[in-house]
């Protein structure tokens, strides 16, 4: 594609944000704000990870006294809760806002003041959870807060308040930016990707995305049932007064469960591209792999219970939930299947993506089986609550989805930056990581087997787990030293790195055909394809779409299925509504912590933010021919 | 390699798991439970080792440059995918034989307890067979060797989770349910058993010991048990126990004393139990004397207060209930 320099200059004026602050605040370019996103995402996984090298140095030798036990407790409380709502989730919404549309070759998401409102109502949330932190009033109840625990009888203070409005606050933007991008990849695909021909990256998005529409509102209603329970004194969780509070814990669970493949799942987006991308072949399997998601998607819905194996529920119905639990790992290995054999077809390159991938496939399967164990109902019995189970999420999630973010973060940061990481130094944070994980990890197992409970801020002398405790801790600083060394090598390459040019890789979907970083309107012209790897096979010039206008922001709107274009539709262009909009939802959110009153208030100032957000602007002519050049 | 072997650590260390540990087991329940989980360490070992051999070799043949026979490839995955198909079989099958063995009903005949969770203690009370009365204890589980106990869990407060590893798996207690577990001892000794559900402050001191004695010498000790307290004979005793009437009978009970509280937990025969504070402490007399003056420092957020006693008093309680034996 050789753009036209008059057409390049008119897009430019079309889609140039206003500049300084001003741009800063209003701007819906779907780059920049999932950089803010990606960003914040990243702090906190620092800032988390530094709570847990607190725990672990707290764990390093029994009846220590160093941290009180209120401070172990909040300690453990908001690292996981930051870990799991406020940077797992998050973090893979803001890879598929950055990503999607450049993938699709669109020119902006399809509702891009929503992505910039879920962005500043994820940051209400951040906020709201770390400055509590400040003034010491952090959750302290864990990262599922059960009542009645977290109820008004047994948490007095507003502690849990704040977790459960903080679980709000992220819900409601992860929904937004969810809705976001199942759309946008519904309806702004490129002329020629239909459904089959779509890249696997895509349908993991779409999926998790539509499993978190599916999911969130479950939280939602349970968080605002124990917010009710503390603020007006409803009963749902007070067994006393006729509730329930195993009732929690299946809402919880039904969104808690799902939530886990919901961060997997975009992972195995990573996966497959750069699977793809270094094997240098196409993914084996693609069919094979797609209908794999949907499955672990759907599966995903149907075995909350095995959180709740040891609640004490019908014994048969737990067998059931035994058997759909281990059922997802017929899914989850025959796509890992698929990997190796792309591995086996393929002449695979090592560089840094590609050794986090290795590195996902020895963790995460170790994470996958010992997830087998803690699917049977009579193992549970043992295995719940002690190390083993920490041990086995954080193989999941760590060796799951961290370690393909990684390598998802080296493999698209020239993309983003126009440079490349310094391969010596990648492999280096690499080898720190990795290793330092599994030494800090794998001793857990074994102390959960010999019977160390978890979230405990201490344990007695004589129990045989103190060696493993301290080879835990040892571990976990290698690992932490291999984060900053991957973070150093991060922002050093941002100034120093090679020039990458457009396409380092030789990736085979279309956001490698537009320049690093690519211009605010993403691509000069709207790309057709016709193939699921359309950079290997229309090589070496990509037909594209010609008569979207340039003059004002247009995008194409094409048909669900086979993905044939439909219409020309007008994007939203910069605007302060959606911060404003998520100040009055911030307001609401906090408010009612305090106060019922916060709702009616709230809806008023929201019902005005909404007002000028949708207030009707001139509309345009989007008529005008839809040509395709060759 | 290092992996395998890493894997099949558990087995290796089988041998010597302690006294909270699901790899030593001592009970019926428990070696259900510990076969369960070697069938499974086996079959995820060896599906582990596979994929990676997969993978390495993969990577191996890269170097050799050859090419892949791609419906051998295919076949290959599916073949991958049906050893998956009958490990997990294997596993289900194996997870519903083992639930079955450790829920199995065994008549009427089992001996009745009952286990209470509070903040952070457990209340135990004996079904005595002969006078259908309950005979209430804490913090220390006494049971037959051999025989079956069945233990009905339910809790005062939050929800906590009732974990003897040796003996059996863990179950929750809920406020409102009642929980069915049995265990059947069948190794005689001491083991322990803690909390295994988050439950505030102090959820890392909830613990308790597990006796298991053969069933006369239980016999023996439930009927001590369910004896009120001698009196006290020496007049520091004597003391200690007027103290004691005082602020600490509003929350414990002493059967034979006026004290009847009961918000914390029975300290009848308090003597007589291996260690003091839910496991947290031994039992000594100057572990006794230092918990009832600072229970805060040496258990924070514990819901024992701290009592204002002037070191005469303290020192009497302290041997007064070093005395209720």
């Amino acid at each position: 594609m050789t753009p036209d320099q008059g057409q390049h200059d008119q897009l430019a004026a079309t889609w140039r944000d206003p500049p300084g602050l001003w741009g800063f605040l209003v701007t819906v370019d779907h780059k920049r704000i999932a950089a803010r996103y990606i960003v914040t995402a990243l702090l906190l996984l620092f800032l988390a990870g530094m709570l847990a090298l607190d725990m672990r140095w707290q764990l390093s030798v029994p009846e220590n006294t160093r941290m009180s036990p209120q401070l172990y407790n909040e300690s453990f409380s908001l690292h996981g809760s930051t870990m799991l709502f406020l940077v797992s989730v998050p973090i893979m919404e803001a890879m598929a806002m950055w990503l999607v549309p450049l993938m699709l070759g669109a020119r902006n998401m399809a509702f891009p003041r929503l992505g910039a409102f879920s962005f500043w109502l994820y940051l209400g949330g951040v906020l709201t959870l770390w400055i509590a932190h400040a003034m010491d009033i952090t959750p302290d109840l864990g990262w599922f807060e059960y009542p009645p625990l977290a109820g008004p009888n047994y948490s007095p203070g507003h502690r849990a308040d704040i977790w459960a409005q903080m679980i709000t606050f992220t819900e409601v933007a992860a929904l937004c930016a969810s809705v976001n991008v199942t759309v946008t990849i519904l309806k702004m695909r490129p002329p020629g990707m239909t459904l089959a021909r779509m890249p696997v990256f895509l349908w993991a998005m779409l999926i998790a995305s539509i499993m978190t529409i599916l999911s969130m509102p479950a939280i939602m209603l349970v968080t605002s049932m124990l917010i009710s329970d503390r603020l007006v004194s409803t009963h749902f969780f007070s067994a006393a007064a006729g509730g329930d509070v195993v009732l929690f814990q299946h809402l919880f669970w039904f969104f808690g469960h799902p939530e886990v493949y919901i961060i997997f799942i975009p992972a195995t987006g990573f996966v497959s591209a750069i699977v793809e991308t270094f094997s240098r072949h196409r993914l084996f399997g693609h069919s094979v792999i797609v209908l794999s998601i949907i499955s672990i998607g759907a599966l995903a819905f149907g075995l909350w219970v095995h959180h709740m194996f040891a609640v004490g529920l019908p014994r048969l119905g737990n067998d059931f939930y035994t058997a759909a639990s281990m059922a997802i790992a017929l899914p989850a290995g025959l796509q890992i299947f698929c990997w190796i054999a792309t591995i086996w077809s393929g002449r695979p390159r090592l560089d840094t993506p590609m050794l986090w991938m290795l590195a996902f496939f020895a963790t995460f399967v170790i994470g996958g089986l010992s997830g087998v164990m803690t699917a049977s109902a009579a193992l549970n019995l043992q295995l719940t609550d002690t190390y083993f189970i920490v041990a086995h999420f954080h193989y999941v999630l760590v060796g799951g989805a961290l370690f393909p973010l990684f390598g998802a973060f080296c493999y698209w940061y020239p993309k983003a930056t126009g440079r490349l990481m310094s391969e010596r130094w990648g492999k280096v944070a690499l080898a720190a990581i990795v290793g330092g994980f599994n030494l800090g990890f794998f001793p857990m197992h074994l102390l959960g087997l010999l019977g160390m409970p978890r979230r405990v801020y201490t344990y007695p002398a004589g129990m045989g787990w103190d060696l493993l405790n301290q080879i835990a801790t040892a571990g976990s600083v290698i690992s932490v030293l291999g984060g900053l060394v991957f973070v150093a090598n991060a922002i050093i390459s941002y100034w120093r790195g090679a020039p990458s040019g457009p396409d380092p890789w030789q990736g085979s979907t279309l956001e490698w055909a537009t320049g690093s970083p690519p211009p605010p309107w993403n691509m000069d012209y709207i790309p057709v394809v016709h193939s699921a790897a359309p950079l290997w096979d229309d090589e070496p010039r990509l037909p594209v779409m010609q008569g979207l206008a340039n003059d004002h922001r247009e995008v194409l709107i094409t048909s669900v299925t086979d993905s044939a274009p439909i219409y020309r539709h007008k994007s939203s262009g910069p605007s302060i509504w959606p911060v404003i909009a998520a100040l009055a939802v911030s307001v609401m959110f906090i408010a009612s912590i305090f106060t019922a009153w916060a709702v009616p208030i709230g809806t008023a100032l929201i019902g005005v933010a909404l007002t000028g957000w949708f207030w009707p602007q001139r509309g345009r002519a989007t008529t005008g021919p839809l040509g395709v050049r060759s | 390699m290092r992996r395998l072997i890493a894997m099949s650590a558990p087995l290796m260390l089988a041998g010597c798991g302690g006294n909270q540990s699901p790899l030593s087991p001592g009970g019926d329940q428990a070696v259900a439970l510990y076969n369960l989980l070697l069938l499974s360490i086996v079959v995820c070992g060896i599906i582990y080792v596979l994929v990676l051999a997969g993978l390495g070799w993969g990577l191996y043949r890269r170097r050799t440059g050859s090419a892949v026979d791609q419906s051998a490839l295919d076949r290959g995955v599916w073949v991958a995918a049906g050893v998956i198909l009958v490990g997990l079989t294997v596993l289900i099958v194996g997870s519903f034989l083992a639930d079955r063995a450790v829920f199995a009903t065994r008549g009427r005949d089992a001996m009745k307890v009952r286990v209470t969770g509070h903040q952070y203690w457990w209340r135990i009370e004996y079904r005595d067979a002969a006078t259908g009365r309950w005979i209430e204890t804490a913090n220390e589980l006494h049971l037959p060797q051999g025989r079956t106990t069945r233990v009905s869990l339910g809790s005062a407060d939050v929800i906590h989770s009732f974990w003897v590893p040796n003996v059996a798996g863990k179950l929750d207690m809920i406020p409102g349910r009642r929980n069915l577990i049995d265990l059947t001892p069948r190794q005689l000794g001491w083991f322990r058993g803690q909390c295994s559900e988050y439950c505030g402050a102090q959820h890392a001191h909830m613990a308790f010991d597990v006796k298991v004695e053969p069933p006369a010498a239980f016999d023996a000790w439930l009927a001590a048990q369910a004896l009120p307290a001698a009196a006290p004979s020496d007049p520091v005793a004597q003391r200690g126990a007027a103290a004691f009437a005082g602020p600490c009978a509003a929350c414990h009970v002493v059967h034979g004393s006026a004290a009847a509280g009961r918000a914390g937990p029975d300290l009848t025969h308090l003597a007589a139990r291996r260690s003091i504070a839910a496991g947290t402490l031994p039992m000594t007399r100057g572990n006794l004397q230092g918990w009832i003056t600072q229970p805060q420092a040496l258990k924070p957020g514990t819901m024992m207060p701290t009592i204002p006693l002037n070191p005469a008093d303290a020192n009497a309680i302290a041997h007064y209930l070093a005395t209720r034996r």
